[in-house]
């Protein structure tokens, strides 16, 4: 496939293994956090982690929408469906995320809930059309690449007098993500967990550009590469960071040059503040309570927004004690070390949020590398 | 026009008519339907006794094979064949991996009430005409209809009967370490297929679906006189579902070479863009077979004479693994676990 075959050929794959092994011959380790789901994802599918030598180790991050989503987030949205009779919409992978009651949306939509999966926020819009007589929410989820088409979503309901369309919006933003692992105590202060630099995003630098990662390299003192999600954007990333640690360096590079700038892009940033503000704080499943962490509708739109229209409140709901999913998606935990892991809680009974999307670091190891954690016997 | 002239008094409107619940009823409106598409279409000297059930003969040696397969596609047209070839090529198939010669069908139509005449003629006539040219006959049928809203058009459930020659077991549970697997095409076709043309997600791709009768296939291949433990066909849940059910049966381990799969590039373009895995893509004209090392080129000689076999490829082997783990070297040059389907497969957001 032209454009794809390219970032996934193996020979090349091999050259930079061997430029990785040499130049990380350092005597030192080097410890990166792919933060971006998406990385996780292709790390695992292409087993990149083969590639690389044993002082160098992945560490998975929070960047799997769906996997911080919030419990309470979706029990609004089952409440919406099952007891006010509305028509929700929503991406596909939220479906099976584990909610209150043994529900899921899924679970939920069994029970009679019209609850429709769609590929796009303009799809949303569209069911609206075709049923004037139905209450329709959007469950609007994931970071700042998903972000634009929800604000264009609300633009456009406004713009043609759409009166049976609002959203649940829960998008949240990467940078304060990035800045709370940063400030948690297992990195600052017991340094549980030695974070030597980021993998930066893909799709979502695509958005709002590699600026605002520049504050963290240079407070912080860890180096940032913006990669794209192809494996081999992955391993030339990781030489990357190698490089800048050898040379003393904290800076902002951009591997994915050929999508991001360092501005980003205006016209869709413009869409989001002129949609959008920020809330105070948002939780965040695995993370906790986040300041400044995530975005809701701006008051000129309340119409559109579904915690307005339906008058919601936000109930915590804390997970299962057992379930290590928040210290996984600091980085404090590997998947294997959860007991969970694989037993009570496997994709087809997720206990916890990182084992439901196939970009969340628990659902990734068992799909893709738990032959890893067994002995193989060989033929 | 003479009163007492056989059948009925105005034939079905084909280009207008509809299905209605007196098509259900048992009574006149059904056996008109039954007369005028069902028999019309597979017309054969059993179907023609006109019975409650078909008097077959008794096949001579062998064992007999029985198998049934429910469809429900959607949409019932699709790129390269429908619900009515596919009902008839699914079964054939599930009794060819058992290394049976299928002999006869039967059919049973669950119909919507709304159904357009003319789509369940088209379906009918794709149906006998898959029929006809795999040689085997539907023999026995039956009807329903349920009420607008209760089913998705039509569902259709054929049983096939056939017959396997004794001494030949074709098993999921008898893949030995070192046994050779191999693959009689591309991946993906029929799923993407189907995809493509989803109310909500059309695209435009030169993607049709690989619907296809194997047991010529097959029998070609058992004619090789290759040491065959397993064939299956990878239909819902694909490649990835097929060999780890394999896997579970044999309790045994699985590497697959990625670069020995053969994909079809629209079918991984169109994958790639949805976030799909081509493994875990539905194929209806595919088998995958499992054979004893030594006998796996002589195999894949076979599998490659034939029209619907030459794309086919050694994609890998048994090996032993407590864990039975399927396992894959990727084309980039890792390693990965091809794991059991979780649910379906929804696409991913970013």
């Amino acid at each position: 496939m032209k454009y794809v075959d390219e970032f996934r050929d193996g020979k090349l794959a091999q050259n930079i293994a061997r430029t990785i092994a040499r130049e990380a011959s350092t005597g030192r380790s080097y410890r990166f956090m792919e933060f971006c789901g998406g990385h996780t994802h292709a790390i695992s599918r292409y087993g990149v982690a083969d590639f690389l030598p044993a002082n160098v180790r992945m560490i998975h991050g929070p960047g799997c929408p769906v996997c911080v989503l919030p419990v309470g987030r979706i029990d609004l949205a089952i409440g919406l469906a099952l007891e006010r009779g509305v028509t929700l919409c929503s991406y596909g992978d939220p479906l099976r995320v584990p909610a209150s009651g043994g529900l899921s949306l899924l679970k939920a939509r069994a029970r009679g809930g019209d609850i429709r999966m769609v590929y796009s926020a303009s799809d949303a819009l569209s069911i609206a059309r075709a049923n004037p007589e139905r209450e329709m929410v959007f469950l609007a989820i994931g970071f700042e690449t998903t972000t634009p088409p929800t604000a264009l979503l609300i633009k456009q309901a406004r713009a043609e007098g759409r009166n049976n369309l609002s959203v649940l919006c829960n998008h949240v933003l990467t940078p304060s993500a990035i800045m709370h692992i940063l400030q948690s105590p297992e990195v600052r202060e017991y340094g549980t967990v030695p974070l030597d630099g980021f993998i930066g995003p893909a799709h979502v630098s695509a958005v709002i550009g590699s600026r605002p990662y520049e504050h963290f390299a240079r407070e912080y003192r860890k180096p940032v590469v913006i990669s794209g999600f192809e494996p081999l954007d992955v391993m030339q990333s990781i030489l990357m960071l190698i490089r800048q640690i050898n040379d003393g360096r904290a800076e902002v590079e951009n591997e994915f040059s050929r999508a991001v700038t360092r501005e980003g892009n205006r016209k869709a940033q413009a869409l989001v503040a002129e949609v959008f503000e920020l809330r105070r704080t948002f939780e965040w499943r695995g993370l906790g309570e986040v300041p400044y962490s995530a975005l809701k509708i701006r008051a000129e739109y309340a119409a559109f927004d579904a915690e307005h229209r339906f008058g919601l409140r936000n109930t915590p709901v804390p997970d299962n004690p057992a379930c290590e999913c928040g210290a996984i998606l600091r980085g404090a935990r590997k998947p294997a070390d959860c007991k969970l892991f694989g037993a009570a809680c496997t994709p087809e009974n997720p206990m916890g949020s990182c084992m439901v999307s196939s970009e969340g670091a628990c659902a990734a190891h068992y799909a893709y590398g738990r032959f890893k954690d067994a002995e193989i016997v060989a033929a | 026009m003479s009163a007492t002239q056989s059948g009925y008094a105005r034939p079905l409107d084909i280009r207008k008519g509809q299905i209605d619940l007196s098509h259900g009823g048992g009574g006149r409106a059904m056996a008109q339907l039954i007369e005028e598409i069902f028999r019309a279409a597979f017309a054969n000297e059993y179907l023609a006794q006109g019975n409650d059930g078909a008097v077959l003969p008794v096949p001579e040696g062998g064992r007999m094979v029985m198998t049934t397969d429910a469809h429900v596609v959607s949409p019932l047209f699709f790129p390269g064949g429908d619900i009515g070839c596919l009902s008839v090529h699914g079964t054939i198939n599930d009794l060819a991996v058992m290394g049976a010669r299928p002999l006869w069908l039967a059919a049973s139509f669950i119909l919507e009430e709304g159904l357009p005449l003319a789509d369940l003629r088209r379906i009918t006539d794709s149906m006998a005409q898959a029929a006809r040219a795999a040689g085997v006959p539907v023999v026995t049928g039956d009807t329903k209809v349920v009420e607008r809203g209760k089913g998705d058009g039509i569902f259709i459930t054929t049983t096939g009967v056939g017959v396997v020659a004794d001494g030949l077991v074709l098993s999921g549970d008898r893949a030995r370490p070192g046994d050779a697997i191999l693959l009689s095409g591309t991946i993906g076709d029929h799923g993407m297929a189907v995809m493509s043309r989803r109310e909500n997600l059309a695209f435009d791709a030169p993607i049709e679906s690989d619907t296809a009768a194997l047991h010529g296939l097959v029998a070609g291949m058992l004619a090789s006189g290759a040491d065959i433990h397993a064939m299956r066909d990878p239909t819902r849940g694909g490649l990835a579902v097929a060999l780890n059910e394999i896997a579970r049966q044999s309790g045994v381990g699985m590497v697959l070479d990625e670069a020995g799969i053969p994909l079809r590039p629209a079918v991984e373009a169109a994958c790639e863009f949805l976030g799909y895995d081509p493994l875990y893509v539905a194929n209806e004209g595919k088998l995958v077979a499992i054979c004893a090392e030594g006998d796996a080129a002589r195999l894949l000689a076979a599998m490659r004479a034939h029209p619907l076999g030459r794309e086919s490829a050694i994609i890998g082997a048994v090996q032993a693994c407590p864990h039975r783990f399927v396992q894959m070297k990727t084309r980039f040059g890792g390693n990965r676990n091809v794991d059991w389907l979780t649910g379906e497969q929804l696409p991913r957001i970013c």
